[in-house]
């Protein structure tokens, strides 16, 4: 039943993206260009979506655990630290470059253009390679898998 | 301001809330797509499965837009294939840095409240808003 959710909340998700245009890297990157024939639609995606998932969330937060598993794994962290900054910055400068970022740029993968198949396989590379490095990182100590909790998005 | 679309921008933006919040209310889990499909690439991880259902419904939506006579855009891309790679690995190896993309940290997170997402959003949002002004404005791509 978890997976069939998934799946509608993708298509939903994936619909929205849709219809806000923001599947289109050119609409995006009018967002973007705040010194050019600068378009506001992106701020009111995200205030649409803001409104909705705040007031659902507290209804989520609310209840005892989720419909369909058993418990909710809200994030957790609130330390502003070096990776989160540097991240940020990293991820800026590859979507002002592009236009796309990770959801806008998988939805374009059923269009089956070139440049987005590459841009995701070369999204997918940067995934692995940051993997590797964390993994390097922590240490030979065995790196558990539970800690998801922590996750951001 | 003439590409403003300020009606389809907020049935689009509630839908990306809508999606968010079941996902919280049905799997507990949070609509990041950069972690969804990290997990998704994890070949260990116990979230693959759902990861990749969430991923294959959205590939799924333009498909049934298709479908139904909804007009699905072309994307546009940079003509240079070096602009393309290299914007995709930062924007991989960012996102999971930062721990989220505009979808975690800037709808999920900040929906929330969350500092981290917050200073995120902030940063992201800044400074590809420097990138697409010195590229268009400055050094004239």
């Amino acid at each position: 039943m978890q997976i069939v959710a998934a799946a509608v909340c993708g298509l939903i998700f994936g619909w929205g993206l849709l219809i806000s245009g923001m599947v289109e890297p050119t609409k995006v990157i009018g967002f973007l260009d705040i010194f050019g024939n600068w378009d506001p639609s992106l701020a009111v995606v995200m205030a649409a979506a803001l409104a909705v998932s705040s007031i659902g969330f507290r209804y989520a937060a609310s209840r005892a655990c989720p419909v369909l598993a058993s418990e909710s794994l809200w994030p957790a962290r609130t330390d502003i630290d070096p990776p989160l900054v540097i991240g940020a910055t990293l991820f800026g400068i590859g979507w002002g470059l592009v236009g796309l970022c990770p959801g806008p740029a998988l939805e374009n993968l059923a269009m089956l253009s070139p440049r987005v198949i590459a841009f995701v396989g070369a999204m997918a590379f940067g995934m692995v390679l940051h993997r590797i490095w964390h993994k390097r990182r922590a240490g030979p100590q065995p790196l558990s898998e539970a800690p998801a909790v922590a996750r951001d998005g | 301001m003439e590409n403003f679309t300020p009606v389809s921008a907020a049935v689009g933006g509630a839908l990306i809330g809508l999606a968010a919040v079941l996902l919280m209310l049905l799997n507990g889990r949070v609509a990041g797509i950069s972690g969804i499909f990290a997990a998704c690439l994890n070949l260990s991880g116990s979230d693959r499965s759902w990861s990749a259902a969430f991923i294959v419904g959205l590939i799924l939506a333009p498909l049934t837009a298709i479908l139904v006579g909804y007009p699905v855009p072309a994307p546009q891309m940079p003509d240079s294939w070096i602009v393309v790679v290299v914007a995709g690995g930062l924007v991989g190896f960012g996102t999971r840095l930062g721990g989220g993309c505009t979808s975690g940290h800037g709808v999920c997170g900040m929906a929330r409240l969350s500092t981290r997402s917050i200073v995120a959003t902030v940063i992201f949002m800044a400074t590809a808003m420097v990138v697409v002004s010195l590229s268009r404005h400055v050094i004239g791509v």
